[in-house]
């Protein structure tokens, strides 16, 4: 058995009320590439907090062996100082700099307080050789593109005298030349003799990169495998990623299919950072009056990006494709436009896109529908509070009455005013984008309730979930989306974890 | 979208139940007060108490009292405006130079150019809304922060003043114009006898047993339509309480107006501002949309409100408001002059933060920025009343702003960590 560069045992790290990790055992080889997999929020993000330092010593149970020897890292400063380098999916690079100042940011190349610019810029050249970075060191970041800033960071890593190189998601953001480009750098450095974790929903990728894999579900180390000697394939980890049994959390339900009333064709939008980057490509989706309709995908596939481009183009530029509603072709050009048409849209973000944290129920209520309660701009504020107060009772959300400020309401509570909110513009479609996000257990079971409600009151539904059983449990129509693309249409009947998982999956050809 | 993150995962940890706590609220004998938003109006009530007393009653005087509201008029009126644009998340910095250059123009237009003087001032007003407009366009539709293109405001519309003024003021200005700036109502309907107090104006009683008169009718209307609704009202008492305590406080300052010179017209003026404007920020939907852009642009957006257009009629608002300032200051001293409204921005930006506005946005009555605005009034009158040096003054009124945001940041920070 080779030398073990990382042990980590019996990780377990809570959050108030949640265990994010629950003895959690990693063991990196040294010179390996070993990825680790798992769903959306299944913890792996935690466990590389937690290896990094961001969740400092004391704050974890477990312990960590790193080059044999037990560490307690007080921060990242730590942990850099012992060789682990964490990269992380949003670049960490002063935009306004020169390539050069960020590789040595916070590791100045100067001599008594003063920077040695010739050092500097020469220094940084050899390490952007490294990393196969034609640019001039004194480019700024803001003038190289994602692909390039990717390998500013391994060259700020490598700056650093990186043992081990920890890479969260580290080609989501990438076009397939880049993403290319950065696996062959990192079989290079493999070579060199650094050690890599890589974490990555690109299970092609994984196959293609990794020596071995850790997969993680519900915060529990399930398997660790040696791709080679265990013959792992794609379905190997999609079937460790998702065994997990359904029980009955969702309240059951039959839904009675109507009409056509949204349907969208073509939808391609590009990414307002790269406008080289398509984030939505070509999506077309149809839904019904009275029907769930699931839209799966993994981070970074571009969800959440269609349907906020959907809604009043609040997201994305050169937006182009056709959207008909009742079969008519209709135009959104803002929110307004969207509301006017009868769609609705709940973030996944309540906090930052959703709600009035400073203001009470009622005002976050009606945020949306206030048109609907004035008369030449007057507002009734007595029929407002009618209004609130039926939604009070008929969503259940607890609080004491609707002059509660909304910042003091737990997440389900929030959501239950958010879903409120949407509910009063009275609209015949409604996205709901990652709708039991941070809630527990029981108030999830009130919002599939709500949602199969309204449902039956013939409004169309769009459930936007990382949470597979969640979309199996809900949904009457899954549409998975990966890369920006639309890889497959399954009914609730034929749909598995598994099967979603390989659509979720599907790069492209 | 990270996989997991401990902000996502405390929400959860809160669960469903139970009552969230309301912090900063004290109880006394079974009536809910709540410190953050009514501490302001006991600090009015108690420096007014303080100075009365320092000053030996001299500070509630008739002729003393109508002294704060004339002399103080512009920058309330001021403060109006800026209320409803800090409330929004902004900023305006030019508003004194703005006053200066209205005020040129309407000297210009009546004194040089002879205009008949309802013209002039209609006149003065579009200008105030076009120069609002100018600085709504770079703020609402071309994204320029508000600090920066009203620090530009201040220096162009000073530098404008100064190019039509010259180094000289212009004046004097006609009789309409300097009664509504610093006249008083005429004794239409003569005096009467108060008894020890001496003789009074009746139209200036009337007016107040009027106001009074409105103001019962008004509260019952809302408290009976409240109670229709089924929500729960105060206790009757404790109704019938505020209403005395609020009749107590009009009569009081009517009685002492009538006993000096009436009603001085700007008050008439700004009585009318404060009302319109409460109303407009409470009841219709461009006031709510005014509070929600400034308590969450995002969430703003995404629930539909044309953020743009709000934001340029509110600075539109702000130039209209400075163009009524700048008429009144450039009236009350009969001539207008190049370094008028000079640092009246500060007044009625201490104002709207001593009366309870938030820093980032969101939070703030119009009532409150008025308030503000007569505390450091009333701390200005009454010190010079006491004869303390103009330093001083400057002095206990930096501190006093210093305290109120710290009180503001104070509860927020406790109601933040009751979460």
């Amino acid at each position: 058995m080779t030398e073990h560069i990382l042990r980590m045992s019996g990780i377990t790290k809570t959050f108030p009320g949640v265990k994010a990790l629950q003895d959690v055992n990693l063991s990196v080889r040294r010179g390996e590439i070993h990825a680790i997999c798992g769903e959306n929020g299944a913890g792996k993000s935690t466990l590389m907090k937690v290896l990094s330092g961001v969740y400092p010593h004391g704050d974890y149970e477990g312990e960590i062996y790193f080059e044999g020897k037990r560490c307690e890292f007080g921060g990242i400063r730590d942990s850099e100082h012992a060789g682990i380098v964490i990269i992380h999916q949003e670049l960490a690079l002063s935009p306004q700099l020169s390539i050069a100042e960020n590789i040595f940011l916070g590791n100045e190349r100067a001599k008594r307080g003063i920077i040695d610019w010739n050092r500097t810029n020469y220094e940084a050249g050899e390490l952007m050789k490294r990393v196969g970075l034609r640019e001039n060191p004194t480019t700024p970041i803001s003038d190289i593109g994602v692909g390039k800033q990717q390998l500013v960071e391994i060259a700020k890593a490598l700056s650093k005298e990186v043992k081990l190189l920890i890479l969260d998601e580290p080609t989501a953001a990438l076009n397939d030349d880049d993403s290319a480009h950065l696996l062959d750098l990192l079989r290079g450095l493999r070579d060199e003799g650094i050690t890599c974790v890589i974490i990555s929903h690109k299970l092609n990728e994984v196959t293609a990169i990794a020596d071995s894999v850790t997969i993680i579900r519900d915060g529990r180390t399930i398997e660790t495998l040696d791709m080679v000697t265990d013959h792992v394939t794609e379905d190997r980890i999609i079937a460790g990623m998702v065994g997990r049994a359904l029980d009955n959390r969702y309240p059951p339900h039959e839904s009675k299919i109507g009409e056509e009333a949204l349907r969208i064709e073509d939808w391609t939008v590009y990414s307002p950072s790269q406008p080289d980057r398509k984030v939505v490509d070509g999506a077309a989706l149809t839904l019904r009056r009275g029907e769930i309709v699931g839209l799966a995908g993994l981070m970074g596939a571009g969800r959440t990006e269609l349907a906020m481009s959907l809604f009043g183009r609040t997201y994305g530029v050169h937006i182009s494709g056709k959207v008909f509603k009742d079969g008519k072709p209709i135009e959104i050009r803002n929110v307004q436009d969207a509301i006017n048409h009868g769609i609705a849209y709940a973030s996944e973000d309540r906090k930052r896109y959703g709600l009035n944290l400073i203001q009470d129920i009622k005002t976050n209520i009606s945020a949306a529908g206030l048109k609907g309660l004035a008369r030449r701009g007057w507002v009734n504020d007595n029929e407002e509070y009618r209004v609130a107060e039926q939604f009070h009772k008929s969503m259940n959300i607890k609080a004491p009455s609707v002059n509660s400020v909304v910042g003091q309401l737990s997440g389900g509570n929030q959501q239950k005013v958010v879903l409120s909110k949407w509910i009063m513009t009275e609209p015949e479609v409604l996205i709901l984008d990652e709708p039991t996000r941070g809630i527990d257990v029981g108030a999830k079971y009130e919002i599939y309730t709500i949602i199969n409600r309204l449902a039956d009151e013939g409004k169309a539904i769009l459930v936007i979930s990382s949470e597979l059983p969640e979309l199996l449990g809900l949904c009457d129509r899954i549409y998975t989306l990966s890369e920006g693309r639309i890889t497959g249409e399954v009914s609730r009947q034929e749909a598995t974890q598994e099967s979603l998982m390989r659509l979720m999956t599907k790069g492209q050809e | 979208m990270s996989s997991i993150s401990p902000a996502d995962v405390k929400v959860g940890a809160t669960g469903d139940g139970g009552a969230p706590r309301q912090p900063g609220k004290v109880s006394l004998g079974g009536m809910s007060l709540n410190l953050r938003s009514s501490g302001i109006y006991i600090a009015f009530a108690a420096i007014i108490v303080l100075f009365s007393v320092l000053t030996d009653g001299a500070l509630l005087t008739p002729q003393n009292i109508s002294n704060i509201i004339v002399q103080n008029s512009y920058v309330l009126i001021l403060a109006i405006g800026m209320i409803l644009i800090i409330i929004a998340g902004h900023i305006d910095l030019s508003v004194g130079s703005v006053v200066a250059v209205t005020g040129a123009l309407a000297a210009v237009l009546m004194v040089n150019m002879g205009w008949p003087w309802p013209l002039a001032l209609l006149a003065t007003l579009v200008a105030g809304a076009l120069i609002g407009a100018w600085q709504g366009y770079w703020i609402a539709y071309f994204g320029i922060p508000a600090f920066i293109v009203t620090l530009a405001g201040m220096l162009l519309f000073r530098a404008l003043t100064m190019t039509v003024l010259g180094n000289q003021g212009i004046g004097p200005f006609p009789d309409q114009v300097r009664t509504l700036a610093n006249g008083f109502t005429d004794g239409y309907l003569g005096n009467i006898g108060l008894g020890p107090l001496g003789g009074a104006d009746l139209f200036s009683l009337l007016i107040g047993i009027v106001a009074i008169a409105g103001m019962v009718t008004a509260q019952l209307r809302t408290r009976n339509a409240r109670k229709g609704y089924g929500q729960s009202v105060e206790p009757m008492a404790l109704f019938w309480l505020k209403m005395a305590a609020g009749a107590a406080i009009i009569l009081f300052l009517v009685v002492q107006l009538a006993r000096f010179k009436n009603l001085p017209w700007v008050l008439v003026l700004l009585a009318i501002l404060v009302l319109g404007y409460s109303m407009m920020a409470n009841r219709t939907v461009f006031g709510r949309q005014i509070y929600a852009i400034g308590g969450n642009l995002q969430a703003a957006i995404m629930s539909g409100v044309k953020v743009k257009s709000v934001v340029f009629w509110i600075f539109v608002n702000m130039g209209v408001l400075s163009a009524v300032a700048g008429i009144i200051f450039a009236g009350r001293l009969n001539q207008a002059g190049p370094t008028a409204g000079d640092s009246f921005e500060l007044d009625a930006i201490a104002a709207a933060f001593i009366g309870g506005a938030a820093v980032q946005g969101g939070v703030g009555k119009v009532v409150g920025a008025i308030t503000g605005g007569l505390i450091m009034a009333v701390i200005n009158n009454g010190m010079s009343l006491i004869g303390s040096p103009s330093e001083r003054v400057m002095l206990v009124k930096g501190i006093v702003l210093l305290a109120a945001v710290a009180f503001d940041v104070w509860t927020k920070r406790r109601a933040g960590a009751s979460r």
